[in-house]
């Protein structure tokens, strides 16, 4: 086995724990990311890393983070894989531990957990506020070790392009893109893993960092992969509406104590600190009061829509009050310094005074690729031992983190993301060493295939060197956003879905009348937003068309009959699991996706109606 | 208030090639940013003087001032982009790379040696393997508390901007890998292996090279002691270094 290599597309959470679980194992590593790994936008996750511990005596277990997460998940999600991650969730944290991640402690020197949405338990360890920040750097610097050692090779400032197959159609590679000598190479590897985050720039303004393009998931599915469960999309209840990004006030602001509010009266402009708590209306504690704030978000953000959609909203806008300002200064700054910090510095209030105006934001896409898990027959529970997890239907093709559709069904809780990106990696990377050895053996000769992939790319880029249309992309991207934004984010109504379809063709077409306006041959980022744009409106039909046939309301999505009436359950179509308990499958053709359903693996925890 | 927000940028097309300066103005809105300004003028990339022009290079990602991408000099200072509010900055306002990383194109530079020195200082706590060994070690909180404000340095490259000792007649390893070392130092598994940061930190380009200006602290977004960081570093290299000599 002396030159086993694979590919990890990424550096985020879910890359770098592939990374380190394959060369542990001993294999070479070729590592690519647009950003240097340590800018991926895990580090911007701030609330924390769910693991039922238990540590609070409060009776918590992993079977009730299983049941919390399939639950939340409207039943949406394969639930061997579910009950694997809960299991190994504890294992997890601790491993963070023990890499020095800086997690806050109890008096007695132990690991803190606070509460996050969707559970009742304190169950999720955070590091201050920036608890992405922290497990990406532990992560960073294992992979840096390995560095050091010779097992991983880093090409930060590569952006991948599209999977190298052969003629069998088992994927041997991919091409990328530098970043700076806008060179293009192709790369072999005995096993692919994407681990590419999301796509929130679909949406135009998301809580994401401004990379999470969706870029790459697009081209694997443009190439032969199968995306699932594309509609849906999670919308943050509370993000800082701003211009250029939606910033997330993140869910550990009520987990830790913050409420909710607008006032009773409609247009009441006074100083919110004046406005006696007989005169506010604290919306989610008196409709839920099991769950309070802490509601599953898909609920909170619907709420606080329809609050708005009222005419509650403060001043007649969009926007709501979540108000921290009853906790003690030196509690906030210990357990919430990070986020505060930036609701600061952008707004220039101090949420330790003033309540904060948030608004719901697009956030996060439960769907992404298919990919599968091997099934112990006897038992029914994950095999951690078979080449099949996270493998996608493109054989040697894998796909772990936000960009693999698993795990969160219709919608995820709060703090599940970080734990499922690491779980994904840390089967996957051994999965795909494993499919490696029985498979390095088998495989037909692929040299034409990297020739003709390198060839295909060349040609394009050089194509796009010269377009020189009226469409500015950046304009155009704009255009999308706002579109998707409006008709399939909170609720979805057939005739706006039919409209948006319509509209993304459109863009399409004037996508073919893209120009340049930068012909430099050097570092050249238009071509590549260029590219990725059509890439962006290709994963925003996938989305759409999934979004109109699912005729029912699960999680996420929320569809109405009639957009005029209101965003209330009476308006809305019902869960329908006799036609929709089952997984979006969508395939690229030509003239759009084709949409198929599969059925959803239930067999752990019976399907109940979800109601908080 | 005023009408529109008027930019001037220090642009360089390739590594090798030399720089010019460009003017930029766009309608005033209130509540922007450096990078919300450059996004705008992507859209539609013309000179002040309405020449058309290409879109400025410059790196980010998070907007939020956490993965540490948008590092650059605004009105002469090396600070955060996607935090530089332009309601606060006096106009026109001046952007330039900054200069003690090479230049790729425009704003974007070359941090490669902030990640090197990562290695150099061997920024990682060792551990055993991925496997379930059970939990890491205890730790006080109020020590936590402290390593924590290391933990959040995000590699920016303002603290090495601003030194004077980092300069090309010397090879300074700057504060942030100092700070780091410190913070791997301080936890219990990674003191355990102590002595071979501090050899490092002794070694040409250590902290023996601060020369005490002071500036990165200063320059620091985030808010890390890094003086602190470096004395105490200072100490834990000078006692390292006896203690070698005498054998004990
Ligand atoms: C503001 C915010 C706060 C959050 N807070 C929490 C939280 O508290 N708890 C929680 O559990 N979850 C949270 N989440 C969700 C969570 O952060 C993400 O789902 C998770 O970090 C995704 O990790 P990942 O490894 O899949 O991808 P990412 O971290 O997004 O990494 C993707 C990687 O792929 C690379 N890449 C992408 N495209 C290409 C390409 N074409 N070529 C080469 N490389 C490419 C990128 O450079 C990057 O290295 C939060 C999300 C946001 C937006
Ligand atoms: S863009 Fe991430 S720090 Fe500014």
């Amino acid at each position: 086995m002396a030159n086993e290599r694979i590919v990890v597309v990424g550096g985020g959470l879910a890359g770098l724990m592939t990374a380190v679980r394959a060369a542990e194992l001993g294999v070479s590593v070729d590592l690519f990311s647009i950003v240097p790994v340590k800018r991926s936008h895990s580090v911007c996750a701030q609330g924390g890393i769910n693991g039922a511990v238990n540590t609070k005596g409060e009776g918590d277990s992993t079977a009730i983070h299983f049941d919390d997460t399939v639950y939340g998940g409207d039943f949406l999600a394969d639930q061997p894989p579910v009950k694997a991650m809960c299991d190994a969730a504890p294992g997890i944290i601790n491993l963070l531990d023990r890499m020095g991640v800086m997690f806050n402690r109890t008096p007695e020197g132990l690991l803190d957990f606070r509460r996050f949405g969707g559970t009742k338990f304190h169950r999720t360890a955070f590091a201050g506020a920036t608890t992405g920040q922290q497990l990406l750097y532990a992560l960073d610097e294992q992979c840096r070790r390995y560095e050091v050692s010779g097992l991983v090779r880093k090409y930060e400032a590569w952006e991948f392009l599209g999977l190298v197959r052969d003629v069998d159609g088992n994927c041997r590679g991919i091409t990328a893109l530098d970043w700076y000598s806008m060179k293009i190479e192709s790369f072999p590897a005995s096993a692919v893993m994407l681990a590419t985050g999301g796509p929130g720039i679909v949406f135009g303004r998301s809580t994401n960092s401004v990379i999470n393009t969706g870029t790459a998931a697009s081209a694997a599915y443009q190439d032969g992969a199968h995306y699932a469960n594309g509609e849906f999309i999670q919308v943050h209840p509370t993000s800082i509406p701003g211009t250029d990004k939606l910033r997330l006030m993140s869910e550990s602001a009520r987990g830790e104590g913050g409420r909710v509010w607008v006032p009773r009266t409609q247009g009441d402009t006074r100083d919110p600190k004046s406005i006696p708590e007989g005169e506010r209306w604290y919306f989610l504690e008196e409709k839920y009061p099991a769950y309070g704030n802490l509601v599953p978000r898909d609920i909170a953000t619907r709420e606080i829509f329809q609050v708005c959609l009222q005419g509650y909203g403060l001043g007649g806008r969009r926007e709501v009050y979540l108000d921290l300002t009853h906790i003690p200064r030196k509690e906030l700054d210990t357990k919430l310094g990070g986020i505060l910090e930036i609701y600061e510095k952008f707004v220039g209030d101090d949420p330790r005074e003033v309540p904060m105006k948030v608004f719901p934001g697009m956030h996060y896409s439960m769907g992404g690729l298919w990919v599968q898990f091997g099934k112990n027959e006897s038992t029914g529970a994950l095999d951690e031992t078979s080449s099949k997890n996270q493998s996608t239907n493109v054989p040697g093709l894998f796909a772990s983190g936000e960009v693999d559709f698993s795990i969160h069904g219709a919608n995820r809780l709060g703090a599940n993301s970080l734990v499922s990106c690491l779980y994904a990696g840390k089967i996957g990377g051994p999965a795909m060493v494993r499919y490696g050895r029985e498979t390095s053996s088998k495989l037909p000769a692929a040299d034409g295939a990297f020739t003709e992939a390198k060839k295909r790319w060349d040609a394009e880029f050089a194509r796009l060197a010269n377009v020189s249309g009226p469409e500015n992309p950046h304009v155009l991207a704009q255009e999308m956003g706002d579109w998707m934004t409006d008709n399939v984010t909170v609720v979805r109504e057939n005739g706006k879905l039919k409209e948006t379809e319509t509209k993304l063709q459109e863009l399409e077409e004037r996508w073919k009348n893209v120009g340049l306006t930068d012909r430099s041959g050097y570092a050249n980022r238009e071509i590549s937003f260029i590219n990725q744009l059509r890439n962006m409106l290709v994963i925003a039909r996938v989305m759409t068309r999934g979004a109109l046939m699912r005729d029912e309301s699960r999680g996420a999505h929320f569809k109405v009959r009639d957009l005029s009436k209101g965003v209330t359950e009476e308006n809305a179509l019902p869960r329908d699991d006799a036609n929709f308990l089952k997984t979006t499958i969508a395939e690229h053709s030509a003239d759009g996706p084709k949409i198929s359903y599969a059925a959803v693996d239930t067999s752990l925890i019976e399907p109940r109606a979800r109601k908080y | 208030m005023p009408s529109s927000i008027r930019l001037s940028v220090k642009r360089q097309d390739t590594p090798t090639s030399s720089p010019y300066w460009e003017e930029y103005e766009i309608p005033y809105q209130p509540r922007q940013n450096v990078i919300s300004v450059l996004m705008e003028i992507a859209k539609d990339p013309k000179t002040r003087a309405g020449k058309a022009t290409s879109p400025v290079v410059y790196d980010r990602a998070c907007l939020e001032e956490v993965c540490g991408s948008c590092a650059m000099r605004i009105n002469g200072v090396a600070r955060m982009a996607c935090t530089a509010l332009i309601d606060s900055l006096e106009q026109p306002i001046r952007l330039e790379p900054m200069a003690k990383f090479p230049v790729q194109r425009d704003l974007s530079v070359d941090r490669q040696v902030m990640f090197d020195s990562l290695k150099r200082i061997k920024g990682w706590i060792p551990i055993d393997g991925t496997y379930d060994l059970g939990p890491g070690p205890r730790m006080p909180e109020p020590e936590r508390q402290q390593a924590y404000e290391y933990s959040k340095c995000i590699t920016c490259g303002n603290c090495l901007d601003v030194c004077p000792q980092v300069n090309g007649r010397s090879n300074f390893i700057g504060a942030a890998p100092i700070a780091q070392a410190r913070l791997f130092n301080s936890h219990p598994t990674g003191a355990m292996n102590a002595g071979e940061r501090l050899e490092a930190l002794m070694a040409e380009g250590g902290v023996d090279d601060c020369g005490n200006a002071q500036n990165c602290v200063r320059a620091c977004p985030k808010s890390i002691p890094l003086t602190t960081a470096i004395a105490e570093m200072y100490r834990a290299t000078t006692r390292y270094g006896i203690k070698k000599l005498f054998g004990t």
